[in-house]
């Protein structure tokens, strides 16, 4: 058994976000951190690892410079490393970017009571589709809004998550299940992982390219990257701001107020 | 003739996926219905919804005409009384292989966002995440860009022939607007958030006259690799923030006294009209108030006719889920708080002080009306 974590290098979209005046993302001046949901399926993975010692492999995909984030995973605990990188196939949408990191997972190999975890959402893109689409490409069982996990002999019990209470679910593995930040509280980068998160020899890191990728039966070659996914983005903006509104400044303005919506129908 | 996704002339008609829970057809369904109503007028074809569950009466598929459906395909199995992934996605595909509706769109709700993107994987086809704006007709579309955009239109070039579905959604936690196309493959498929398209009236004629299909297809157990072991509702009873009227909210304002400040907020709910009461995830975090009240990218998209905030600083991730409510009033003692920004009335102040005197102004300024 092993566990397969699949963690994104995401903009820090709780601070500042600065956008051009063309309405993309100037993502040069916004700091990188390992995406928030991403973080407690690493946690997740790591609980199993603790429980039963499985190896638990973390893959991205994105620019050299996400290897960063990779070590730090393994100082968190894990135990390899995948980098997904080329030119080809940047600016994919999710259906392009599941096809490609499930080829990635392809390589990696998913056996028998194998689990990969994925955040749900991922702050920058927001879509929450890259787990269940690599799950699909893949052809797993998928659990989403996963917030507990069990282990059941060869089989997971897990909590899911609705809108209005949840449900309990029993899936096979092996299985992708996409996790929610209240599943748990990620631990800290330990100083012996810092210590050893560089050592290739015991945390390799590999490097998968596109001639890597290319000839994987998951992959079209023609549907990867900005010209070939599926959706495009025809314009983006930003939201308008709304013309400031009016400030009740008089001694009663809670009267001043409530005279203004009477008049205006509104109450 | 063979399934094929990009043969873009084969697929007719706009559907929308129905979800149900325990029988009941969800108010998401009916938004959905209303706008994909809207989309197929502007094609000029048929629009259906599709409904999956066990027992589902002719009478409870008939309702999404009442909200302007054509037509509604029911496939109805136990093994589709509670939602699980694989026989969900696989019934839908086998159906959008067979049929060949042009749009498929999808309720952003927790099962959508399960079931939508693995459908589009397995039908080769975009899917847009979460959109809040539709649109087909490109003059609409620039109409809605010169409102909610701040692009300089006057540079900006449109095919005004393209029949391309426009969707709109926000992205980067509601700092960007995206419109996002999927102009190679069929179905154009899309989640959609709910609470922000708007509901038609129903029209019980509409609904007597809608067609219910019941076309076979093939599900067996061994479909399907997850087994739901049990659904639980939440214990309490939940506040119905989407279908509110008026809202209320408050935030880490009330903290000094968080039990009144409820309390106020409600009295003025009631004030307004009768409504209820909301609140920023700052307390919903702390534990303060229970997650149902939450309004914004992480809780509910409220558009009600009164929205009110109370101690809340107007954090983007607040107002991305209340910005669209008709009439907007802030109360906040820090002048300078952002959610003056986006209300059309302010009042700089002590919430404990001014509201109770604003629930007074109101019953008096109704009763001499
Ligand atoms: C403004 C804007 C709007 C967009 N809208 C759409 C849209 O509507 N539809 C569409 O198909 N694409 C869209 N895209 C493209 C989309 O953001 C990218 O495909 C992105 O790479 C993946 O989507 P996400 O960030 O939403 O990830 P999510 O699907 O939210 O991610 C869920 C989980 O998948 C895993 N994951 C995701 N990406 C990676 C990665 N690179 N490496 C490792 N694990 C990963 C993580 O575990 C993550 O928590 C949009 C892009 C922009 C800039
Ligand atoms: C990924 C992500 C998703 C998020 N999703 C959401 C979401 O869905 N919804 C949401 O609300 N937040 C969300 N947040 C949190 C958001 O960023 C803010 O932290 C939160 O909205 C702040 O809540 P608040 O306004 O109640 O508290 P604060 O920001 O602390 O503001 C309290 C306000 O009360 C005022 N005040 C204090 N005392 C009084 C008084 N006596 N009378 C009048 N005014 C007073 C203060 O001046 C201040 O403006 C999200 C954050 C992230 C990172």
């Amino acid at each position: 058994m092993k566990a397969i974590v699949c963690v994104k290098q995401v903009p820090d979209t709780s601070g500042k976000v600065a956008v051009k005046a063309d309405g993309t993302l100037d993502r040069a001046s916004m700091a990188t951190i390992t995406n928030p949901d991403d973080l407690s399926a690493l946690e997740a993975a790591l609980r199993l690892k603790d429980a039963t010692g499985c190896e638990v492999d973390v893959v991205t995909m994105g620019p050299p410079p996400a290897e960063g984030m990779l070590r730090e995973c393994i100082a968190r605990g894990a135990d390899k490393a995948y980098l997904i990188s080329g030119r080809e196939f940047g600016g994919s949408d999710t259906f392009a970017t599941s096809q490609i990191i499930a080829a990635g997972i392809n390589k990696i190999g998913v056996e028998a009571d194998d689990v990969i975890f994925c955040g749900r959402q991922a702050i920058d893109g927001d879509t929450a589709q890259v787990g269940p689409q690599i799950a699909e490409k893949l052809g797993l069982p998928q659990v989403s809004y996963v917030a507990e996990i069990q282990k059941d002999g060869n089989d997971l019990v897990v909590k899911r998550m609705l809108e209005d209470g949840f449900m309990m679910v029993k899936v096979q593995t092996p299985c992708l299940l996409t996790c929610i930040k209240e599943l748990n509280e990620p631990r800290y980068m330990s100083v012996g992982g810092i210590f050893e998160c560089y050592d290739n020899e015991k945390h390799p890191m590999t490097i998968l390219d596109y001639p890597a990728l290319k000839d994987d039966p998951l992959i079209e070659v023609d549907t990867i990257g900005l010209k070939g996914s599926p959706t495009n983005v025809f314009k983006s903006f930003t939201p308008p701001q709304k013309g400031a509104g009016m400030m009740l400044t008089s001694d009663a303005p809670a009267a001043e107020l409530a005279g203004i919506l009477a008049k205006k129908h509104i109450i | 003739m063979a399934y094929d996704f990009r043969d873009i002339a084969a697929f007719k008609g706009v559907w929308v996926f129905c979800e149900q829970r325990e029988g009941v057809l969800q108010n998401t369904d009916f938004e959905l219905i209303s706008e994909g109503r809207k989309l197929a007028d502007e094609l000029g074809c048929e629009l259906a919804g599709i409904v999956l569950g066990n027992g589902i009466s002719d009478e409870t598929a008939k309702e999404v005409g009442g909200y302007g459906a054509d037509k509604v395909i029911v496939c109805d199995s136990p093994l589709l009384e509670h939602y699980t992934t694989d026989a969900y996605a696989k019934v839908l595909c086998d159906k959008v292989r067979e049929y060949k509706p042009e749009v498929f769109l999808i309720g952003a709700t927790n099962i959508g966002r399960d079931l939508a993107p693995r459908m589009a994987a397995r039908l080769h086809t975009g899917l847009t995440a979460d959109a809040t704006h539709l649109d087909i007709d490109t003059t609409k579309y620039v109409e809605f860009l010169k409102e909610s955009s701040s692009l300089d239109l006057s540079k900006q070039k449109f095919d005004y022939e393209d029949r391309n579905l426009k969707m709109t959604r926000p992205a980067f936690g509601g700092h960007l607007m995206a419109t996002i196309i999927c102009p190679r493959f069929r179905p154009q498929m899309s989640t959609v958030r709910p609470g922000v398209m708007k509901k038609a009236e129903f029209n019980a004629d509409k609904a007597a006259a809608c067609v219910v299909e019941r076309p076979a297809f093939e599900l067996t157990e061994a479909d399907i690799k997850t087994q739901v072991l049990s659904v639980e509702k939440a214990a309490k009873n939940m506040v119905d923030l989407i279908g509110a009227d008026i809202i209320v909210s408050v935030g880490r304002g009330i903290n000094k006294d968080v039990q009144k400040g409820i309390e106020l907020a409600q009295q003025l709910a009631d004030a307004l009209g009768g409504g209820v009461v909301g609140s920023s995830r700052a307390l919903v975090d702390a534990g303060l108030i229970s997650a149902d009240h939450q309004v914004g990218q992480t809780g509910k998209t409220v558009h009600p006719k009164i929205y009110v905030a109370l101690g809340i600083s107007g954090a983007i991730q607040h107002t991305a889920g209340m910005q669209d409510s008709e009439t907007i009033i802030a109360i906040n003692k820090n002048e300078s708080a952002p959610i003056f920004g986006v209300a059309d009335y302010g009042i700089v102040g002590d919430l404990f002080k001014v509201v109770p005197q604003l629930i007074n102004e109101i019953k008096a300024a109704k009763a001499a009306k």
